[in-house]
């Protein structure tokens, strides 16, 4: 296996440490999962750089071979996602949106209704809610069929026939991730609005729905929609990077991918968070 | 540089081969090998005795613990991307077949093809169909690995690795679970390869095949090896090993009971 990818996996080689005995002291305890997040953490971020790096200099290598996997990927991870999304956005709509707004429509609160919807669905809950979705969905998946993939000797296959294992399997999913959860949050925050709207109007909300649509388009900036696009493509981008890095890192046991598929997923949810926290911080700058 | 390092296609000199799913585990120590071009080894040792992580590394597919280790005159420790075209010029076909079970058997014929020409699967049509009715695979061009006997899937990968007309072809354990018919047909097509197949232009091919059985490859044109205890034994040629009174030799050159009974 080439080098620098060989380097990022061993340091999620972790077993050693983690089949230990458990330390006396709670600092001890503290100061060993301190030290395991930083080695996940470094072995993450090499294999996200090596990944970013393939993406740009292979973008124009192979393309009949790789554009046809992306395509595959962006139906598995989006288009294919659509109706469970139809259903969440509804039911997003329903339990959420309508009730603040009925509740705002009450308080004769109505004007403040377009920044609260901009903030709660498209800043935050819509883009959080479609990365977890799609990281439960999809990301599980990636875990699984890298982990038998490695495990079958298809990697060692992969090299042998000249062909870059990260090119061929992880930019695909990379790419088919990151634009699976941008397009999927997108079509979940219309869905969520529009049936938050159609549930106001059967509680006899006194709001038209040009005004609703008019202050919820007045609360939005160009910064949202450039920072909701940059955010979707980092959620996506860095839960394909968690969940193939675990999936690829070494051969799975049949009685490892349980236990693996769930810790892709916990470090795959904290990353989102961590990105959500920052993009935060953008939004308090601008 | 001397001569002989020169013309090598494989060169190894005091190399250590490490375990490809561990590797810190030596498997085999102080090898020192040299194959020339157009040479066909069988290089024989018993079950866990290294030889799938030797021709692996052979192959350039890993880096020697120690020593130097050099495929056409090119270090393998910087077997890189920069050197492909070098890669390219070997083929391996991996016991088992190791074919990627995502796709059909015409698929993983295909993929090497189409992924260094950048080819459409229409264009590489042409060539794939002829390789597969060369290899009698057409039959099961549309079949996933999953739904192909061992036979067959052994033969897919030789497929596969024969796509890009390699200069060299390795191949790990390749007789291993075939049938008697299927056994004689790769004898015979490897013997085909080695001496110049039209499918490869007529070039006389370099051969290294690993082996638990020795018998099969019978033949004065060929050269052996073994591995054992952590060694690398050059065997000569085929009169060389009659002659031998190594006892791993002579159980690897005796029948199994079950075939004697």
């Amino acid at each position: 296996m080439r080098e620098n990818l060989a380097k990022a996996f061993a340091l999620a080689n972790t077993q050693l440490i983690r089949r230990a005995q458990l330390p006396k002291s709670y600092t001890d305890l503290v100061g060993r999962k301190l030290f395991l997040f930083l080695l996940t953490l470094q072995g993450l971020v090499a294999f996200a750089l090596i990944t970013l790096g393939v993406i740009l200099r292979k973008s124009r290598a192979a393309r009949n071979v790789i554009r046809p996997r992306i395509r595959q990927e962006i139906a598995r991870a989006g288009v294919a996602l659509l109706p469970m999304f139809v259903f969440v956005a509804l039911a997003l709509g329903f339990l959420v949106i309508g009730q603040t707004v009925s509740t705002l429509a009450k308080f004769g609160a109505t004007d403040y209704l377009g920044t609260t919807m901009v903030i709660v669905v498209v800043r935050e809950l819509g883009p959080l809610l479609a990365a977890m979705l799609v990281l439960a969905r999809v990301g599980t998946a990636h875990v699984i069929e890298l982990g038998t993939a490695r495990a079958l000797g298809e990697v060692e296959a992969l090299e042998a026939l000249g062909i870059d294992p990260v090119h061929y399997l992880i930019v695909p999913r990379v790419i088919g991730m990151a634009v699976g959860v941008f397009s999927l949050t997108v079509y979940l925050i219309i869905g969520a609005l529009v049936s938050g709207y159609l549930f106001a109007f059967l509680q006899d909300v006194p709001l038209t729905p040009g005004d609703y649509f008019k202050q919820i388009a007045g609360a939005l900036s160009w910064l949202d929609f450039a920072l909701l696009a940059l955010k979707t493509v980092a959620f996506g981008f860095f839960i394909a990077i968690v969940t193939c890095y675990h999936g690829l890192a070494r051969p799975l046991r049949l009685e490892d991918v349980s236990r693996v598929a769930v810790r892709a997923v916990s470090q795959g949810v904290i990353v989102c968070v961590l990105i959500d926290a920052l993009f935060i911080l953008l939004y308090l700058v601008a | 540089m001397s001569e002989p390092e020169k013309t090598s296609v494989i060169e190894m000199r005091a190399v250590s081969v490490g375990a490809m799913r561990d590797i810190g585990l030596v498997v085999l120590a102080d090898v020192n090998w040299s194959v020339a071009p157009g040479e066909f080894w069988a290089v024989a040792g018993q079950q866990h005795s290294g030889k799938s992580d030797f021709l692996m590394l052979s192959a350039g597919l890993m880096a020697p613990v120690q020593g130097d280790c050099k495929l056409f005159g090119t270090e393998t420790r910087r077997f890189d991307e920069t050197k492909l075209t070098e890669r390219l010029r070997v083929g391996f076909v991996f016991e088992g077949g190791q074919l990627f079970n995502q796709l059909t058997i015409r698929e993983n014929v295909a993929l090497p093809l189409q992924y260094h020409r950048d080819l459409p699967p229409a264009e590489a049509a042409q060539e794939v169909a002829a390789l597969l009715e060369l290899l009698e695979l057409t039959p099961l061009a549309e079949v996933t690995p999953a739904n192909v006997s061992g036979n067959w899937l052994q033969r897919a990968a030789l497929a596969r690795a024969l796509m890009l007309r390699p200069e060299v072809l390795l191949l790990d354990n390749p007789l291993a679970g075939l049938g008697a018919r299927h056994r004689q047909w790769w004898l015979r097509f490897l013997d085909q390869l080695w001496r110049g197949h039209a499918w490869c232009g007529g070039r006389p091919m370099t051969l290294i095949a690993t082996t638990d059985d020795l018998r099969p490859w019978r033949n004065a044109n060929r050269k052996f090896a073994l591995l054992h205890d952590k060694k690398f034994f050059p065997l000569g040629a085929w009169n060389e090993i009659e002659s031998t009174n190594d006892p791993v030799v002579k159980e690897l050159l005796a029948a199994p009971a079950e075939l004697i009974s």
